[in-house]
């Protein structure tokens, strides 16, 4: 129950809103987001730490094409519902004091997107997790392409092609398991208990690999990320850093590797070396910017490409890094995101070279900035830390060698993002940055927020490692069964 | 048999309204003629009944007939201020229309081949008329003799194709040609190849799949629009009844023998008509091609024929329908007002007239097949079918071709939406507005809960 409305809550605020009109519409949209927010808070309550899947509502669909409306969370899904559920307040917070034309439909199209991320987590229909995936992917388009800035359309459209292009062939791979399935339906047991031999399984890997290393994305699937990014409205790059790539993650953890392991053991060298080849790139690609919001993105790359690895390194210890690691780059990522925006609106420039001596003017976005910037470069007692750790400790034992190659995202992190920190925060003050105002009203609520969460949950993740150790052994263990079976 | 009557008679009723200047009548008249001709179908359902050997009004039929018949109807409430601005003598557009309408009706229904051959000529006839009716318009001028040309041409190729039949067999009805294939499998008549070539040709011309498609660009363009909606969505949708009747059922014996034909003709259709959709500029053309494309998806159910064709083609069919009823309304209602049919009138067309750009937009995802609309239901549905028989170019081809179709639905919900225009607000009458309403209420339900038609036959 507490799960259908999370997923019908926000359907119901998308449509309420798009028919307000004026300012309303962000009070409505941000008013239901809250609720969204407190129901998680009774579900997290509720939620019995185990590997077992709870609020389950499993009803038939279309009955004809053996499709059913089965939604569930266990603690891989609840992590990723948090996360939805506490970042969707925070980025309609953040936009509060925009005024964007048409907001109606903006804030509409963000819920509606929730609703649509929070299918995609809890699905454990394979067809439903296919419409959940799509539904949040047009919303989101229409976000970046309407209120985005210069070049929207024509980057929104490399996104949009790129995006569905991997989706489709996803499709395919869900279309070939449910012929296979010999009892016709697309439920993620029937999909888990699948003989496929190696070859077949090859495949299948593939046509959701390329979904989801889109998504994400891994090197050299990323070519989309950075102008789409830079070009969306702040929320819009939010939504797509915050939450929008974790569904990547997400589908890889529970869609691609559990389906078809050997099929992932045949290409796992490959995945891993190219996951690390994006965490070292796009550092070194993250140097060279010189527009702060293309740097982020491109940090954004990289720590996902970490996250990645991670992923398919699929150990307890890694994948426990996974999740962590997802809720921390999301927090963080809209963290640093929101603070360019704030520069944006004031100077109109995120050029790093014009900035300079914001600390003088600013103190208090001086210090938060810094805080996030602390959990971004995983400085130990940030959240950052605790997942960067387990997932490069997870790599070093995968691969020495590629342990170490990945280990320098740290230091790479670190030196980009403290030089932008300096060229930015501290310094003189110049013609342009001498009028800057400090922030205030939700700009500090937001910030504040995302700032106690990352110190949070970098000194006490327990709670959260917690929720969902169960699952992810239990999902091992379901793994290594299959493996060792066929072998 | 009383469908067809229903709409043979309204036909004429409102031909003799129109001599005695009863003009407000003719929209009601003919919508209570279709109303009652739907009444019949539905009174018909699961009751199958065969006339004189000629007509069997099986479920498929009966399907089809409604589709048609409710399509026929989204169009009438399109034709307010439509045809009047263009004629005076408004009865005929009404009666030829309804002509063409109980020729499809025998084209979906047919369990005879002349039966078939004189629906789609009844159907035709009227078509060519129709596609030429602006008497002083060179272009509409243009597409009635493309049409009527090619029509002709076509219609010899079905007819050649006919009477190689007949003279293999010695009969005209399709359960007897296809009993007589069934019992000499072995010893088929060497008459049956060309005669179910030619046959193909001539149907392949009539739905606009190539390499037999050029004419539809032209026809489409030049003919006035609201007809144009008329051919484009109920008369293929009879052209793919008629097909699937043949071919899955008379020629179904043959199947290995027509597939790789018809397999090189759905490549062609699909990529032909997607990569000439890309470069369109005139958003009517680029729905001339993107309906040769649909063709293409339509075909997929006739290379692997399976109990579920006739289903995955009349939801395919009803969610491309409702799509286009949409797509060809709003272009009406745009070119009133610019006067231009390109993709940059539709420019800004969302600031001052946000519903019908909505509807437009639900229309294009659907055409695209976004989930949650029927277009998605219907494509999954063909890839499902093919995914089934193991065709893998056929599948990669088809994925592909989703992939270029995204790109340039896209272009007019973009045009719409991000591009700054005229920011004119459109002069839309009740009756769009309900067809409007009513079409995306359509597909999303069917998107959403295509349970309601999946099965139906």
């Amino acid at each position: 129950m507490e799960l259908l409305l999370l997923i019908f809550l926000p359907l119901v605020g998308a449509i309420l809103t798009s028919f307000i009109k004026g300012n309303g519409a962000k009070t409505i949209a941000l008013i239901f987001s809250i609720i969204s927010l407190v129901i998680t808070g009774v579900i997290v309550c509720q939620f019995t730490p185990d590997a077992s899947r709870q609020f389950v509502t499993d009803v038939s669909w279309i009955a004809q094409l053996g499709i059913h409306f089965n939604v569930g969370i266990d603690g891989i899904s609840l992590i990723t519902v948090i996360l939805t559920n506490i970042l969707t307040p925070l980025i309609i917070l953040a936009s509060y004091k925009r005024n964007y034309e048409n907001s109606n439909a903006f804030y509409g199209l963000i819920l509606f997107m929730q609703s649509g991320l929070i299918v995609v987590f809890t699905a454990f229909d394979a067809f439903l997790f296919y419409i959940g995936w799509e539904a949040a992917l047009i919303p989101i388009y229409f976000i970046c392409a309407m209120w985005g800035g210069k070049d929207r359309i024509k980057v929104n459209m490399k996104f949009f092609v790129y995006t569905i292009a991997g989706s489709l062939f996803m499709l395919l791979g869900i279309i070939y398991l449910y012929l296979q399935n010999p009892m016709h339906n697309f439920d993620i047991n029937a999909f888990y208990a699948l003989n496929l031999d190696t070859t077949q399984q090859s495949w299948i890997f593939w046509a959701f690999f390329l979904a989801f290393a889109i998504k994400m994305p891994v090197f050299p699937f990323h070519t989309w990320q950075p102008d789409t990014y830079t070009t969306a409205p702040a929320a819009g790059t939010m939504l797509l850093a915050g939450i929008m790539l974790k569904m990547g993650v997400y589908g890889a953890v529970r869609w691609l590797i559990p389906v078809v392991p050997q099929g992932t053991d045949t290409w796992l060298s490959l995945v891993m070396v190219l996951a690390v080849i994006g965490v070292v790139y796009a550092s070194i690609i993250a140097f060279k910017q010189k527009d702060a919001k293309r740097l982020i993105a491109y940090s954004s790359v990289a720590h996902v490409g970490l996250i990645a690895a991670g992923v398919f390194a699929f150990t307890a210890q890694s994948l426990q890094g996974v999740m962590i690691q997802m809720l921390s780059h999301g927090i963080n990522v809209i963290g640093l995101f929101f603070v360019l925006d704030i520069i944006y609106s004031r100077l109109k420039t995120n050029k790093i070279e014009e900035l300079g001596g914001l600390a003088k003017v600013a103190p208090q976005l001086a210090i938060v900035f810094l805080i996030i910037m602390l959990g971004a470069v995983a400085l130990p007692g940030t959240n950052g830390f605790i997942g960067e750790f387990l997932l490069l400790l997870s790599v070093y034992n995968y691969n020495a060698w590629l342990g170490a190659v990945a280990g320098l995202t740290i230091i790479f992190g670190a030196v980009y993002m403290f030089r932008t920190y300096q060229n930015m925060m501290l310094g003189e003050t110049n013609a342009l940055t001498a009028g800057f105002t400090d922030i205030k009203g939700s700009e500090k609520i937001v910030l504040y927020i995302i700032c106690a969460l990352v110190i949070i949950i970098g000194v006490y993740p327990k709670p959260l490692l917690h929720l969902s150790e169960a699952s992810v052994q239990h999902l091992i263990e379901q793994v290594n069964q299959k493996l060792t079976g066929v072998n | 048999m009383n469908i067809i009557i229903t709409i043979a008679v309204t036909a004429l009723v409102v031909l003799y309204a129109g001599l005695f200047k009863a003009k407000k009548a003719l929209l009601p008249l003919t919508l209570l003629g279709l109303l009652i001709a739907f009444g019949f179908t539905v009174c018909s359902w699961n009751n199958p009944v065969t006339y004189y050997g000629m007509l069997h009004v099986d479920n498929f039929a009966l399907a089809f007939s409604g589709i048609s018949i409710i399509s026929t109807l989204l169009i009438f409430l399109l034709t307010q201020n439509y045809f009047a601005s263009n004629s005076k003598n408004i009865a005929e557009y009404f009666t030829l229309i309804l002509f063409a309408l109980s020729g499809i009706i025998m084209m979906v229904s047919y369990k005879n081949l002349s039966m078939l051959f004189i629906g789609i000529e009844i159907m035709s006839v009227n078509l060519y008329i129709l596609a030429g009716i602006r008497k002083l318009n060179f272009a509409s001028n243009e597409a009635s003799l493309k049409y009527f040309l090619m029509g002709a041409f076509s219609t010899g190729f079905l007819l050649f194709g006919i009477t190689l039949i007949y003279g293999a067999t010695g009969s005209f009805d399709i359960d007897v040609i296809q009993n007589n294939l069934v019992n000499s499998i072995t010893t088929v008549s060497p008459l049956f190849y060309p005669g179910i070539i030619l046959i193909m040709i001539g149907l392949c011309f009539k739905v606009g799949a190539a390499p037999f498609h050029f004419w539809t660009p032209d026809v489409y363009e030049g003919a006035p629009t609201l007809i144009t909606t008329f051919m484009a969505t109920v008369v293929k949708t009879a052209g793919f009844a008629a097909f699937l009747r043949l071919f899955a059922g008379a020629f179904e014996p043959l199947h290995d023998f027509w597939t790789p034909a018809l397999g090189i003709i759905v490549i062609v259709t699909l990529c032909v008509g997607n990569i000439t959709a890309l470069y369109q500029k005139s958003f009517k053309r680029m729905l001339a091609y993107s309906s040769i494309s649909h063709a293409g998806y339509l075909l997929f159910s006739l290379i692997i024929i399976s109990s579920a064709s006739a289903n995955n083609i009349f939801v395919y069919a009803s969610a491309y329908t409702l799509a286009s009823v949409i797509a060809f309304a709003v272009l009406i209602l745009v070119k009133q007002k610019t006067g231009s049919d390109v993709i940059e009138s539709f420019n800004g067309l969302a600031k001052k007239n946000p519903f019908i750009a909505f509807a437009l937009t639900v229309a294009m995802l659907s055409m695209a097949g976004i989930p949650l609309t029927a277009g998605f239901i219907g494509k999954y549905l063909m890839f499902l079918n093919v995914m089934h028989g193991y065709h893998l170019l056929l599948l990669v081809i088809a994925i592909l071709n989703a992939l270029i179709g995204f790109y340039y639905y896209f272009k007019v919900i973009v045009a719409m939406y991000f591009k700054e225009g005229h920011d004119v607000a459109l002069e839309t009458p009740m009756q769009y507005k309900l067809v409007f309403a009513l079409s995306v209420v359509g597909i999303l339900l069917i998107g959403i809960y295509p349970n309601i038609i999946l099965n139906i036959i």
